[in-house]
């Protein structure tokens, strides 16, 4: 007898994701579909980053959770198109990410136009990235990058922590 | 194929199928695959170069994360490669057990890292020309490379972002940092000019739709840079010389010292696994 979608969508929403364990892979966004395809459940999961090591820890912890809970057929799929964004992370995660004094990410950004707007920025514009810990809005960028692929460097200028911002991509 | 050759074929790791004829478009295809892959495979390799050994630990970070974005989008390039080649190899087995002379890479790319200027001109004049090659590629005919090059370009903008920033600050920064950022541009230039030099195997791979001509990235290069050089208070070269052959396998005297340290371990040990 298969086990309900519901039921493994649920089993994912309680898989963390592997670098940041306060938001889960549903609330990343990053499962896009769960089928079964005959009597195999197949899990279509898109990548965050093209090398964020994440991924097949992700996958791991997937097969790992579905296993566990009795499922012996199985099967992963990678799907790129359309492109994972941050737009995808729900809200929720957003206030779970500023509790564990991550960023979360502040503007929209849909596939399209968002190289375009990036070369019209050359030179950065700084757009406002709220402190996670104090909530002041006086930051400045470090890095474009931080601690994780998906991630930028910012400081305080009030409170003077440094912290990790949530990229848009 | 005789059946015996074949089983000699599966034997050896093959699939078992006829190798591509040397005239068959998915020919064309590999040999375009692999340029990209290859692009990424060794920027991304000279890029890791710097891991724990950066002026400062944001920009060691940075460099890591720069090298981990560019290996990732080698997997995807090698990886459909492989497919189209039909030979039972993947990524894996393209990155690391081709000699110097099968890889397509632009000598840009497999120039030695230098000083950190020299390494993050290096990145901006490439990065100058892989988004706009991202964005030509995004309307491929061929839906498989269309939805490599949407997911790349979106990493790609903030490597553009990021060398073009730091070009204008050190540029436009000390007397130190502005003459060794004009060295580093006045050494690179020769090697630029290769992007943007098409041969037959590109002029088909444009009319298939497949693949921008080489020649038509020129003008968007030209403005990014053109346009952070002046920021940067540097001066374009006036050469118009271009070292080539990266694309077509002859390659500078660095790509097999590079090559060894990457593949030793996949070649003293095939097939290893972590």
């Amino acid at each position: 007898m298969s086990v309900a979608l519901e039921q493994v969508w649920d089993w994912l929403g309680e898989v963390p994701d592997p670098e940041i364990p306060v938001i889960s892979l549903t609330d990343l966004g990053i499962i896009r579909d769960v089928a079964y395809a005959g009597t195999t459940l197949v899990i279509t999961v898109t990548p965050t980053y093209s090398g964020c090591p994440a991924t097949s820890v992700i996958n791991l912890d997937i097969e790992k959770k579905l296993r566990d809970n009795g499922i012996e057929d199985l099967r992963l799929e990678r799907q790129l198109s359309p492109p994972w964004t941050t737009d995808w992370i729900k809200p929720e995660a957003r206030d779970a990410l500023k509790a564990y004094g991550i960023a979360p990410p502040i503007d929209g950004t849909a596939a399209d136009g968002v190289l375009a707007g990036r070369i019209a920025r050359l030179g950065g514009e700084n757009r406002s990235v709220e402190c996670p810990r104090c909530g002041s809005n006086e930051t400045e960028k470090i890095s474009q990058f931080g601690s994780t692929p998906c991630k930028a460097s910012y400081r305080c200028k009030d409170c003077l922590e440094p912290f990790d911002y949530f990229k848009c991509i | 194929m005789t059946p015996d050759a074949e089983a000699l074929a599966k034997a050896a790791g093959g699939t078992g199928r006829a190798p591509l004829a040397a005239d068959a478009p998915e020919m064309d295809l590999f040999t375009g695959l692999t340029r990209l892959g290859d692009n990424t495979l060794i920027l991304g390799h000279r890029v890791s170069e710097w891991c724990g050994h950066s002026p400062v630990l944001e920009e060691d970070i940075a460099l890591a994360n720069m090298a981990l974005d560019l290996i990732g989008q080698t997997q995807f390039w090698l990886g459909l490669a492989g497919e189209v080649e039909g030979q039972g190899r993947d990524a894996d087995a393209l990155a690391f057990r081709r000699d110097a002379w099968d890889f397509h890479n632009l000598l840009l790319v497999e120039r030695p890292n230098g000083d950190f200027g020299q390494t993050l001109m290096r990145q901006f004049l490439f990065d100058a020309w892989h988004a706009p090659m991202l964005k030509a590629l995004e309307g491929s005919s061929d839906a498989r490379i269309a939805e490599i090059a949407v997911k790349a370009g979106k990493e790609v903008a903030y490597h553009i972002e990021r060398s073009a920033d730091l070009v204008i600050r050190l540029g436009d920064g000390t007397e130190e940092s502005h003459a060794r950022m004009q060295k580093a541009l006045d050494r690179l230039w020769g090697f630029t000019g290769e992007m943007f030099i098409g041969d037959a195997v590109d002029a088909r791979l444009a009319e298939a739709g497949i693949m921008p001509a080489p020649e038509s990235l020129r003008a968007a290069w030209d403005e990014t840079v053109n346009h952070v050089l002046a920021e940067a208070t540097l001066t374009r070269p006036d050469g118009t010389f271009a070292h080539q052959g990266g694309k077509q396998g002859r390659h500078s005297e660095h790509m097999g010292h590079m090559l060894a340290p990457m593949q030793w371990l996949q070649r003293a040990y095939p097939d290893a696994k972590w």
